[in-house]
């Protein structure tokens, strides 16, 4: 194995997700801290919540952007060096959900930074927010020309 | 003398790999303390892996500079720790790697970073008197700071000692980032001022300071293994036993604040030392 096959094992082996909350209800945040709870325990997987975009791997955004924290959000996924990923947690996190006709509303994460996976559900379950970041891994494969 | 350089370069060599697989052990007794089932044993080595391979990025050229004389540093302590160097040269060393890394945080203007740089100032100032007091008390028994002498004396250190372990304890705790002492950067909970000292780093640059602290881990281990340096079985079953206690006082301490650890770390330990060294002095 070289170098880089290493490298990529790691990469597949440890994303660090930093979680973002864009407005949400908090009720996808719930469920996304509690994927850290011993009844799930993410970081079997080596999935650590990191509180910091400058070691993420993942970025996990839930709620609605708005005309507000769309900067915010373009600049913490600036601020995560690549190979990089995004996953777009909830309804709104989707489309805007509920919300998506709102005066300050703009919509679904995508409309701000480019999304590779889409975990719906209002909120989404903590099963499926594990299997979004398995998706993303397989994004970062294809990436990567893995796959 | 190229025997022992030969040995003081394998132990350079195996010291990440050692620092490594005790993080990996560490993270999996924690899981399991904390009744979760815990990231493989090689999780460190995938988390630095992967650190590597991300992109560069840098806030200004100190950023650069200071990991890379950190890793160097700590690299050259155990290398001298291999050699059975000075204690004192060791101490040096040491500390010139822990104020590099205090200037590269301190080089950016986020204010996460900084407050994390003044955090780990203030950990410095309480772990390294008493490391001094703890070589101090090696010379005071064996007449000399080398750790040949300690390794010619011929009877464990621990006997004549005993208090000075519980004060390297101490040390071990604050350098280890264990609880209550983990106030500049966090194991644990990562989003505690947003890693502190460490906030600024990122890619390879934080997968240098994370081989750096594995070093450290190793030479922290192999000073603990000085008090027992007659035995190899001694030894490791002391090492053994001092980390897991570690280990359990790091899951049952809530993180305290520095003012804690300055009056508990310095207060408690500095009469530990003085006791001892008295006590041994009468001894003698």
């Amino acid at each position: 194995m070289s170098l880089t096959d290493w490298i990529n094992k790691g990469r597949l082996k440890s994303p660090w997700v930093v979680h973002f909350d864009c407005g949400s209800c908090n009720g996808c945040d719930i469920e996304v801290l509690a994927c850290l709870t011993p009844l799930y325990d993410v970081e079997r997987f080596g999935i650590l919540n990191i509180g910091n975009p400058k070691h993420a791997d993942v970025l996990v955004v839930t709620g609605t952007v708005n005309h507000r924290n769309k900067t915010v959000l373009k600049n913490i996924y600036d601020q995560m060096p690549g190979p990089k990923a995004v996953i777009a947690v909830g309804a709104c996190g989707l489309s805007g959900g509920v919300f998506r006709e709102a005066y300050n509303v703009v919509g679904g994460v995508d409309k701000v930074i480019p999304v590779d996976v889409y975990v719906p559900g209002c909120p989404a379950k903590p099963e499926s927010i594990i299997d979004g970041v398995v998706k993303a891994l397989d994004v970062v494969k294809t990436k990567l020309g893995l796959a | 003398m190229t025997s022992k350089f030969l040995l003081a370069l394998a132990l350079t060599i195996a010291a990440p790999f050692i620092g490594g697989l005790v993080t990996g052990i560490d993270r999996k007794i924690t899981a399991r303390l904390q009744s979760r089932y815990g990231p493989p044993i090689a999780q460190p080595f995938y988390d630095v892996l992967k650190l590597l391979g991300k992109d560069r990025m840098v806030v200004n050229m100190w950023q650069a500079l200071c990991p890379v004389v950190t890793l160097t540093a700590s690299a050259l302590c155990v290398f001298l720790f291999g050699m059975q160097a000075d204690l004192l040269l060791i101490f040096f060393v040491l500390t010139v790697g822990g104020v590099f890394l205090i200037m590269g945080a301190m080089a950016a203007p986020s204010p996460y970073s900084q407050i994390g740089a003044q955090r780990e100032l203030m950990q410095m100032l309480a772990y390294e008197p008493l490391l001094i007091l703890v070589f101090v008390s090696f010379s005071m028994v064996t007449g000399s700071f080398k750790i040949a002498d300690v390794y010619a004396y011929g009877r464990p250190l621990l006997p004549q000692l005993p208090l000075m372990f519980i004060v390297l304890g101490y040390a071990l705790t604050i350098k280890l980032r264990k609880s209550p002492f983990d106030i500049a950067a966090c194991h644990h909970a990562h989003q505690e001022i947003v890693r502190g000292v460490l906030t600024e780093y990122s890619g390879p640059n934080l997968a240098l300071i994370e081989i750096a602290h594995w070093f450290d881990v190793a030479l922290i281990l192999g000073l603990c293994s000085l008090f027992w340096s007659t035995s190899a079985l001694g030894a490791a079953t002391l090492l053994a036993g001092a980390y897991f206690l570690e280990l359990v006082i790091d899951n049952v301490t809530a993180r305290m604040t520095w003012r804690f650890m300055l009056q508990n770390a310095l207060g408690v330990g500095l009469a530990l030392s003085v006791l001892n060294i008295v006590w041994q002095s009468f001894n003698n």
